[in-house]
């Protein structure tokens, strides 16, 4: 066992992990953190995406003691004060999802986007998804919803 | 998918993280992690410890060595990918960085871990084996340079020993004079190449010179095809003679004839995108 500090969406956490703990399972399991899903398990799809230290990574794919002493956010860190983070209106103002399984990666991967770039073309947009699967094929909303916080 | 048990130790330095590895027959470095983790979740390779590079200070780097430029092991491709440096003086590594996995990948993984692991389907070992790049290797004795074409020996196979570490990867200046291209090809966005093609050769007299063209994913190692080099030097259609001496692999993304003859396309494509440069 190994004495892990993190900090998720602005919360300090002492925890004490196995190495072999994934993120996404310290975050799901120990923190009861369920906004960040798993889909596929091997590194594909991107519904596990979390922001460490404000850049998008796959949480299935680091282990805890990588992230130890590194910030964290997750979808339910996005919003602030009750209001939706743009993004997340913006999503929902363009019906960007359907069965919202990708949805929380696809918001955390659009905010690593826009964190670099804040307005990115629409190919830039979809080249920036490239790490995110959405199996309703609801893309076009998605990056229809990212454009308008863009611009 | 949970991985098996392992030990786990930080390395402060590359003599730590040496010494970490002496201590162990299977141990295993572990970088950004990104070929490491997804296999370690598999089962299909179950090291008794892992020793975490990735927080080594003074490995992370672009810099300007005189005709080279040196990039230390821990770069991650994203961070290859918008070097100032490499854009100026070899985008052909920045364009290739850019194009590894997906954000999410390029976020973690580093060059040197890519390198090291020698997976014959990634972008940046065919990328060095076209540049004749060079790539220093610590071990117990101190530190060796190996170069490119000494560097891969088989599918996951590479010269870095058990006891070793990358350190180090240099790759050549590009002058203005440099034609070059990558481009590979992939079912989905963030697929490995089913194929990828790095061409690189110099303009002359009309012509090009020192041309280098590498394929990804065509063999068991990266490949030089030293065919279509000749071919593209002497002023003919290198694309013909692209999959001349590869054993390419079958699999779900196609078989063996479908990537040569996906070699002859690519080839063609990057030898008349880097024309046009």
């Amino acid at each position: 066992m190994r004495d892990v500090s993190l900090t998720v969406n602005g919360v300090r956490h002492e925890l004490e992990l196995e190495p072999r703990e994934l993120l996404v399972y310290v975050l799901r399991e120990r923190l009861g953190l369920t906004g960040t899903v798993v889909g596929c398990d091997t590194s594909s799809c991107g519904a596990c995406t979390v922001l460490l230290d404000g850049e998008s990574v796959k949480s299935c794919t680091v282990l805890g003691v990588q992230a130890d002493g590194h910030e964290i956010t997750t979808v339910e860190g996005l919003a602030r004060d009750g209001e939706l983070h743009p993004l997340q209106q913006s999503f929902h103002e363009h019906h960007a999802l359907q069965c919202g399984y990708c949805t929380s990666g696809m918001l955390l991967a659009a905010a690593s986007l826009l964190a670099e770039n804040p307005s990115p073309s629409e190919a830039e947009i979809r080249q920036a998804l490239e790490g995110n699967l959405c199996r309703c094929t609801g893309y076009q909303n998605i990056v229809d919803a990212i454009q308008a916080v863009a611009s | 998918m949970i991985p098996a048990p392992f030990d786990y130790e930080r390395a402060e330095s590359v003599e730590h993280a040496l010494s970490l590895l002496a201590e162990r027959e299977d141990a295993k470095l572990l970088a950004g992690g990104h070929s490491l983790l997804p296999l370690l979740r598999l089962r299909a390779v179950r090291p008794s410890l892992l020793v975490d590079v990735g927080r080594i200070e003074g490995l992370a780097y672009v810099r300007d060595a005189g005709a080279a430029i040196a990039i230390g092991a821990l770069t991650r491709h994203h961070d290859l990918a918008r070097s100032p440096l490499l854009q100026e003086h070899n985008p052909l590594v920045s364009r290739a960085a850019g194009l590894v996995g997906d954000p999410q990948v390029r976020h973690r993984g580093t060059i040197g871990g890519s390198l090291a692991h020698g997976d014959p389907a990634s972008d940046l070992p065919a990328v060095l084996l076209a540049l004749d790049g060079e790539v220093d290797v610590a071990g117990p004795d101190g530190v060796r340079t190996v170069a490119a074409r000494d560097f891969f020996l088989g599918p996951f196979q590479t010269a870095v020993g058990q006891r070793e570490m990358v350190t180090e990867v240099r790759v050549p200046k590009l002058t203005g004079d440099h034609v070059w291209s990558y481009l590979k090809f992939r079912r989905r966005a963030q697929d490995w190449a089913t194929v990828g093609v790095a061409a690189l050769a110099r303009r002359s007299d009309g012509g090009v010179a020192e041309p280098a063209i590498a394929l990804v994913n065509m063999g068991a190692t990266p490949l030089r095809a030293v065919a279509a080099e000749a071919a593209w030097a002497a002023g003919e259609d290198p694309g013909a003679l692209a999959a001349e001496g590869t054993e390419p692999p079958s699999d779900t993304n196609g078989s063996a004839e479908y990537r040569r003859h996906l070699a002859q396309v690519l080839v063609r494509r990057a030898v008349a995108e880097a024309a046009a440069r």
